[in-house]
């Protein structure tokens, strides 16, 4: 699904400040019927996390950290069952799961008069089993599940549709048998699957880090951004980064092998 | 000199003897000896001289003609000829200079003017170096454009480029040389006068060049200038340079409007500068004419003051011209004005004068002024005798190759054949002056009108038949259908017709290339290359900077404003810094130049791309007037990189210039160093270049002959590229933006000529004409010879090179010694011309032969596979080589179309067949006597033979290391696993040590590596072979190439092998270990049983949900479950059935299943089972049971049992992992039961049971679990009901466990301590 600028405009500009949890994605699916649902999560994860990487900063303060904290010891001990974690993050726009990051760390410093090391707090996240504390334990829990655009569940689900596609893509070129391609007149060397939707600030950070590296290396090539992408953005044809939302169709190949087939 | 050619023309001596005179040097053999006409024997000392002295008499004759008309006369000549007065004025002040500037894209706008001072005699006027200064001024780096604009030669370009408006400027030493100072009034007069308002500029030019001689002349001997030649020491140059206040400035006549003073005092003035701001004015009436590219037009009708105001901002106005007597009115008048402002030492740029069209002109060629263009007519030729005689001499000469460059000299021919007399020219209104200054023969005026001009022209052509019609298509066309030609001379006309016909030498125009990347090279670039981790990564990331910077480049290098040095130099130095952090240089040189070659072996690209003439076709379809129209507009965007003027000054065109600017900016000497050393090494490679034998026998011949003009083509291109850029790197150091005084020089010249060169090049040039390659080496020699600083070629060593390359020059006459192709000789001829006339390299040079210098005979035993007797060449290879041979085909389209550019016309874009590289040389045998048997036989085989079996014997090689590594390798290092796995089990092993242990076990085996790899190459190289080759080459042939095949195949393979064998294994044995220590849960005897699991069943379709997908409806699951949720919020217990189901689904078809979405999985539905016994999850009960209540629902219709039924099936069955039961007992998930209004305790209990039955945990584990539990710190009545659960589940199982084989157990169990550690 390709969008034009002013579509992808739309919907970001609805996202503005909207909590990263199932309540605002159905809102979202409701606004955009039309869109499909993985395209819309994608886009909202990436606008979620500009948002977040604006305002990372301000949660990581000696202040703000003490501050929730400290709301979290109060809100548990007035009542440990309702989700104090959850409701603290909504209420300063903060992801749950960066917000139960942090009230962990601050909790496992206290406790252990260290600060823990990342391994711990990250297996920790993965698994609220191993918290010492049971109620915080529960409440992270709630966090990193609620949570829809960061936390360990979200990392996985993004590691597993990564994959999926990818398996998919190879799937597809094993059933085209081709190796040697060109895909609308351009000559492809390889094939990048990105699981998410293509919107102007991780296209550029994708075409600095992956991209262009391969382009470097190995010539031209097509990115497949299989939740749709900017239209605008595929604007390097030419120089040899093809951008499609779903597996190409018209491709040529080199002649040699379909005369042997 | 004036005497020989009076002698000449007045019949006293013949042609002949008088370029037999010519061709033998003084003091070798005696006059007899040589049979030199005794009326010349006395004159011998004159006989170095007199060649110059011809061509500038030739120039100074035609001027007038030239000035009306079109193009400007060549003028090389005579800076040759008075070379003398190049080397000094000129070349210090001006080209030289300029050039350089150029080069190294000074910003400064400049001098110029200074330049033209030096030599160009009048007429030349226009063009020539005088523009250098006007690009100069253009701003840094853009050298490309000035190349072409500056016309090298020295002298000028025909080619009016910006220069031509400037041709004012060009005070031409020359003129003064030849002109004797009566003249300058009579020219003047004649401009006035005949309102032809074409010469004033150069006029002006002229006479300020005169005016220069005739202070010389105060001072000096006139005579001594004429001969053209001083030497540098010698001469006034000094006083050529010294300031305006030495000359009569206040004789108006003699200096006119000459701010030009200015000029040479390499002031520059401001005024002359052209500035390419546009003037846009619409011309109604007149078509773009003059369109100097960027030149402001200004609106013909101007009032004179506008016109004037335009010129003095440096615009210089084109006239319409039609109206042409309004223009000439308002010229007086701004003429006179100017001669009243020219008094005063401001120094005002006397351009003004130039203004008239036809001045500069040869844009021309507009309708409108067709009028003025005269038919020239065989019948109105006067003298023809002597114009015969001067052809002959002429064309002598130029055969002879005593002319520095003869293409140089067909350009001016050409612009005599298309010469467009005014009709004042015929009028004959010859002034008084003129007459008076021809007293004698040789002054006299010959070429007075058109029609003589022509027919000298057409007389020199026909002599000059065979190179011409060595030519491209495009040029013959217009030769053969040039109308003058056809009336001079109708069988030159028809033999031109055929030429034309029978031409194949059509250059073609290819589309640009894109910008490709170098690949990723595994045996350079990857880790083992490199020193240390932190160097590779670095490397990469450099790689990756490059590329940027490249891209960043290519994007806007064109945009206005856009400086190289201010937007990449910090990043281009940071990154040099980095590379010498680590060393990396020689890996990124290596990649620079790597690249270089990608990016400019082919077409030019860049904005040359654009910037290129159009074709003919695009002219057609434009249409003249649109098209230079559109040249205009787009000239204002980009800065122009086309190349004009017959001799152009070396450039770096397109991609070059980043390349250069790279350079530049990194200013790294470590950089510089290993990029010159890896320069080198290519050059050295390359040169090598050996071509196959050719024999005619078999019908491939043809073929084989492509495929080596291809290799031939590669290779020469990429030498040329490369080795300018050594002549840049080398010369770099030593770039002075002005030729440095006497002393500095001879200093330098002493330190340096301590020295020895990076590249030894002289060695490599003789080395090349003994083995006549020197169509290979010479070509780009001249490349890097191209580059000199100032100092360079009076080393001693360069000295050497460049008498040497003057001697081949002298020596390579076309019209001898066939046995050398003539495209290959016309190549190296051009070349050569050119480098004569580049603007650092001595102008002395050509006409003073040093006697000293080395002799040496071109050896006339040829052998046919001597590279210099293949034809390699062709028109395509040649115009690529020097694209300024375009130039003349310009000239002539020009006159035909009449749409004259400032270029004259439209230009044709040259571009290579580039091909890939060259195949890889063949190993070498190590048995001498071995291989000379086989050097036998391919003696005697056609070439194909020995290609297919090299070719085979290589990839043979190279598959079967491929082969031992996918099979014996492979299989070594399965086994190493095998024995690691067990060894690493053992308690504190040294991994190092163990490692170390199994390979050296491996090793022996690996000796098999050789035994195989000969048992592969026995068996594939004949295959291969009898593929290869013709089915009827006999048996014994084939037998023969088969083990030669196979002998070379296994060399290579065996070879490679045994030096690396032990290596190989270690590393990748090395791999696998560290990948076996990195696997989670290493080592799991259990893992085989889960293999099974890895593959879809039998007739999968793969159609199941994406893991992902059910991820995510578990994850909204757990999310209603955990809360907090919406009122009303349920899960629908039919829908989680299905979900589970799909689960089900999704986990047998494992394609696209990844270990994290399944461990995601599987831990995912552990906490949904947690929460179901804890009656976390809200069900819906849906259709299936309408009676919602409250009440607990009897065992059997709670529908929680249903769901956990499936999880039992779904973990035992589906999960091809281990599932973290165990969770279930984690403080958290009990928790949830505790937390319970209603503890499920029968749920519960079944879940364990489900647990037992289903083999997931075994009971005593579970016991373990549930002591653990009782001892946390729950409330009591939670701790009491624990207890009890415990007991009653130990008294039901404990039967059980007995009757439980342990083994079959084994596996969830440790499974389960594996997910927990």
């Amino acid at each position: 699904m390709k969008l034009s600028k002013a579509q992808y405009d739309e919907i970001a500009q609805f996202l503005g400040h909207v909590q990263p949890t199932r309540q605002s994605l159905r809102k979202l699916k409701e606004k955009f019927p039309s869109q499909s649902q993985s395209t819309l999560l994608s886009i909202f994860s990436q606008e979620y996390q500009k948002q977040i990487k604006r305002t990372h900063a301000k949660h990581h303060t000696a202040e703000a950290i003490e501050t929730y904290y400290q709301r979290y010891l109060n809100g548990v001990m007035k009542n440990a069952a309702a989700p104090v974690l959850l409701d603290l993050a909504n209420e300063v726009d903060f992801a749950p799961s960066l917000m139960a990051r942090i009230v962990l760390e601050r909790f496992l410093q206290e406790k252990e008069q260290a600060i823990p090391s990342k391994t711990l707090i990250n297996s920790m996240l993965r698994d609220p089993s191993q918290i010492p504390d049971g109620v915080l334990a529960n409440q992270v829990y709630q966090c990193t599940v609620n949570d829809c655009c960061y936390g360990p569940l979200v990392d996985c689900i993004k590691h597993a549709i990564g994959h999926e596609h990818e398996v998919l893509l190879r799937e597809m070129l094993l059933e085209k048998n081709l190796s040697f391609i060109a895909v609308e007149g351009h000559i492809i060397h390889w094939i990048e699957s990105k699981a998410s939707f293509g919107d102007e600030s991780s296209h550029q950070a994708h075409l600095q880090d992956q991209f262009w590296s391969y382009w470097n290396r190995f010539g031209p090539g097509l990115v497949i951004y299989w939740y749709g992408f900017i239209e605008e953005l595929d604007c390097h044809r030419e120089r040899g980064i093809l951008l499609k939302d779903c597996f190409p169709t018209d491709i040529v190949t080199l002649r040699h092998s379909m005369a042997q087939r | 000199m004036a005497a020989v050619l009076e002698l000449l023309l007045q019949e006293e001596v013949p042609v002949s003897a008088v370029v037999r005179w010519l061709r033998h040097g003084p003091g070798h053999r005696t006059a007899e000896e040589n049979h030199i006409h005794d009326k010349l024997v006395s004159l011998s000392l004159l006989q170095k001289d007199f060649v110059p002295f011809l061509l500038n008499f030739l120039r100074e004759q035609t001027s007038q003609i030239l000035t009306n008309g079109p193009p400007t006369p060549a003028k090389t000549p005579n800076s040759k000829a008075h070379g003398s007065q190049r080397t000094g004025s000129e070349r210090r002040a001006g080209h030289a200079t300029s050039s350089r500037v150029q080069l190294f894209s000074q910003r400064t706008s400049v001098t110029t003017c200074t330049t033209d001072t030096s030599f160009s005699p009048d007429a030349a006027s226009s063009g020539s170096s005088s523009f250098s200064g006007s690009n100069l001024s253009s701003p840094y780096g853009d050298f490309p454009s000035v190349v072409s604009s500056s016309s090298p030669s020295f002298g000028h370009s025909p080619v009016l480029h910006h220069g031509e408006r400037r041709s004012s400027q060009k005070a031409s030493l020359g003129s003064f040389l030849a002109a004797t100072p009566e003249a300058l009034p009579v020219r003047r007069g004649r401009r006035k006068g005949s309102g032809s308002a074409g010469a004033s500029g150069r006029q002006v030019a002229r006479d300020l060049g005169r005016s220069l001689a005739e202070e010389e002349d105060g001072k000096s001997d006139a005579g001594s200038w004429s001969g053209g030649r001083r030497k540098r020491n010698e001469v006034p140059l000094v006083s050529a340079r010294s300031p305006p206040s030495q000359l009569n400035l206040n004789n108006l006549e003699e200096f006119p409007p000459m701010g030009a003073a200015s000029g040479w005092t390499n002031k520059s003035k401001p005024s002359r500068r052209i500035n390419p701001t546009p003037v846009s004015a619409e011309r109604p009436l007149s078509k773009p004419k003059t369109c100097f590219t960027s030149t402001p037009v200004s609106r013909s009708p101007a009032s004179s003051l506008e016109a004037f105001a335009a010129v003095q901002e440096g615009h210089l106005s084109s006239v319409m011209s039609n109206s042409l007597q309004e223009e000439r009115e308002m010229l007086k008048k701004e003429r006179c004005k100017l001669l009243h402002q020219a008094s005063s030492p401001a120094g005002i740029s006397f351009d003004p004068c130039t203004p008239t069209k036809p001045s500069y002109t040869r844009s021309a060629s507009l309708p409108a002024e067709s009028h003025l263009v005269t038919c020239a007519n065989p019948a109105k030729v006067s003298c023809k005798k002597q114009l015969e005689c001067l052809a002959q001499l002429y064309s002598s000469c130029i055969a002879e190759n005593l002319v520095p460059n003869i293409f140089l000299e067909l350009f001016f021919v050409l612009q005599l054949l298309t010469s467009k007399g005014t009709s004042t020219a015929e009028d004959g209104d010859s002034d008084p002056e003129i007459s008076e200054r021809n007293r004698d023969v040789s002054g006299r005026q010959h070429f007075e009108s058109v029609h003589n001009c022509v027919y000298f022209a057409v007389q020199v052509l026909d002599y000059q038949y065979e190179v011409i019609s060595h030519l491209e298509k495009g040029m013959l066309k217009l030769l053969a259908e040039n109308e003058r030609i056809a009336s001079f001379s109708p069988t030159l006309h028809k033999r031109l017709r055929q030429a034309y016909e029978s031409s194949t030498a059509k250059v073609s125009l290819l589309l640009p290339c894109s910008v490709q990347s170098v690949s990723f090279q595994p045996e350079t670039d990857n880790r083992s290359n490199f020193p240390s981790d932190r160097a590779f990564h670095i490397f990469k990331k450099q790689r990756d900077i490059f590329y940027e910077l490249l891209r960043e480049w290519e994007d806007n290098n064109e945009k206005t404003g856009w400086d190289f040095e201010r937007v990449l130099g910090n990043k281009i130095r940071a990154m040099m810094a980095h590379l010498s952090a680590t060393c990396n240089h020689s890996h990124f040189a290596r990649l620079f130049q790597k690249q270089l070659i990608q990016m400019c072996k082919g077409p030019v690209r860049g904005g040359a791309s654009w910037g290129e003439t159009p074709d003919q076709d695009v002219l057609n379809m434009l249409g003249s007037d649109n098209l230079s129209r559109l040249k205009r507009l787009q000239e204002r965007f980009i800065v122009s990189q086309s190349i004009r003027g017959p001799c152009p000054p070396p450039s770096f065109p397109g991609c070059q210039q980043f390349f250069r600017d790279f350079i530049l900016s990194a200013g790294s000497y470590q950089f510089n160093q290993h990029l010159m050393d890896s320069l080198c090494l290519k050059i050295l490679e390359l040169n090598g270049l050996t071509l196959v034998e050719h024999e005619h026998s078999d019908g491939e011949a043809e073929m084989e002959e492509q495929d080596e003009k291809k290799r031939f083509t590669v290779a020469l291109l990429s030498l040329r590229l490369l080795a300018k850029f050594l002549g840049f790197l080398v010369f770099l150091p030593y770039r002075t933006a002005e030729q440095p005084t006497r002393d500095l020089q001879d200093s330098a010249l002493a330190l340096r000529n301590q020295t020895l060169p990076v590249l030894d090049i002289l060695k490599l040039l003789r080395q090349s004409i003994r083995d006549q390659r020197s169509i290979l080496t010479i070509p780009w020699i001249v490349e890097y010879l191209s580059l000199v600083d100032h100092v360079a070629p009076f080393l001693d060593y360069y000295r050497k090179v460049f008498s040497l390359l003057l001697q081949v020059y002298r020596l390579m006459v076309l019209s001898e010694d066939k046995e050398m192709s003539f495209l290959n000789k016309l190549l190296i001829l051009a070349v050569l011309g050119w480098l004569f006339q580049v603007p650092s390299v001595p102008e002395e040079l050509f006409f003073t032969a040093d006697d000293r210098q080395e002799r040496f005979v071109m050896d006339t035993v040829t052998s046919a596979q001597a590279l210099d007797f293949v034809p390699l060449v062709d028109q395509q290879l040649l115009y690529t080589c020097c694209p300024y041979l375009g130039e003349l085909r310009k000239l002539l389209a020009s006159f035909v179309a009449g749409s004259g550019g400032k270029n004259g016309g439209f230009m044709r874009k040259i571009t290579p067949t580039a091909a890939e590289a060259l195949a890889p040389k063949a190993s070498v045998t190590q048995r001498k006597l071995q291989a000379d048997l086989e050097q036998a036989f391919f003696h005697n085989q056609p070439p194909s033979l020995r290609r297919t079996v090299e070719f085979v014997a290589e990839r043979v090689g190279s598959n079967c290391v491929k082969h031992i590594k996918a099979t014996l390798v492979a299989e070594l290092v399965q086994r190493a696993e095998a024995m690691l796995q067990d060894k690493v089990k053992e308690e504190d092993v040294n991994n190092d040590k163990l490692l170390e242990e199994v390979c050296t076990h491996l090793y022996e085996e690996g000796a098999q590596a050789l035994i195989k790899g000969r048992e592969f190459c026995k068996k594939k190289g004949p295959e291969a072979v009898r593929v290869l080759l013709p089915e009827e080459t006999s048996a014994a042939v084939l037998s023969s190439a088969e083990n030669i095949a196979v002998e070379l195949a296994t060399e290579r393979a065996c070879g490679w092998l045994s030096a690396n064998i032990a290596a190989l294994i270690k590393r990748e044995v090395k791999a696998t270990f560290n990948r076996m220590l990195k696997v989670p849960g290493f080592p799991l005897p259990g893992e085989d049983a889960l293999e099974l699991r890895r593959d879809c069943p039998p007739g999968c379709q793969h159609c199941a949900p994406f893991p992902s997908q059910i991820i995510n409806e578990i994850k909204d699951v757990l999310c209603v479950a955990v809360g907090p949720r919406e009122e009303g919020e349920v899960v629908d217990c039919v829908w989680l059935e299905c979900l589970l189901g799909r689960l089900s689904q999704t986990l047998r078809c494992r394609k696209f299943v990844c270990p994290t979405s399944e461990q995601q999985l599987a831990k995912c539905t552990v906490e949904l089972a947690s929460l179901l016994v804890s009656d976390r999850v809200p069900l819906s009960l849906g259709i299936k049971s309408p009676e919602k209540s409250p009440e607990r629902l009897p065992v059997k219709n709670n529908p929680t049992y249903g769901l956990l039924k499936l999880l039992f099936s779904i973990w035992k069955e589906d999960f091809g992992t281990s599932v973290p039961v165990q969770l279930i007992f984690s403080k958290k998930n009990m928790g949830y039961l505790a937390e319970a209004k209603q503890r499920e305790w029968d749920l519960f209990l079944f879940l364990l049971h489900g647990l037992i039955e289903h083999e997931l945990m075994r009971t005593s584990e579970i016991q373990s679990c549930l002591h653990i539990l009782e001892e946390l710190p729950w409330p009591s009545d939670f701790v009491k009901d624990l207890k009890r659960l415990s007991r009653v589940f130990v008294s039901e199982h404990q039967m059980e466990e007995h009757r439980t084989n342990p083994c079959e157990l084994t596996r969830q169990s440790l499974a389960t301590m594996a997910t927990q550690s």
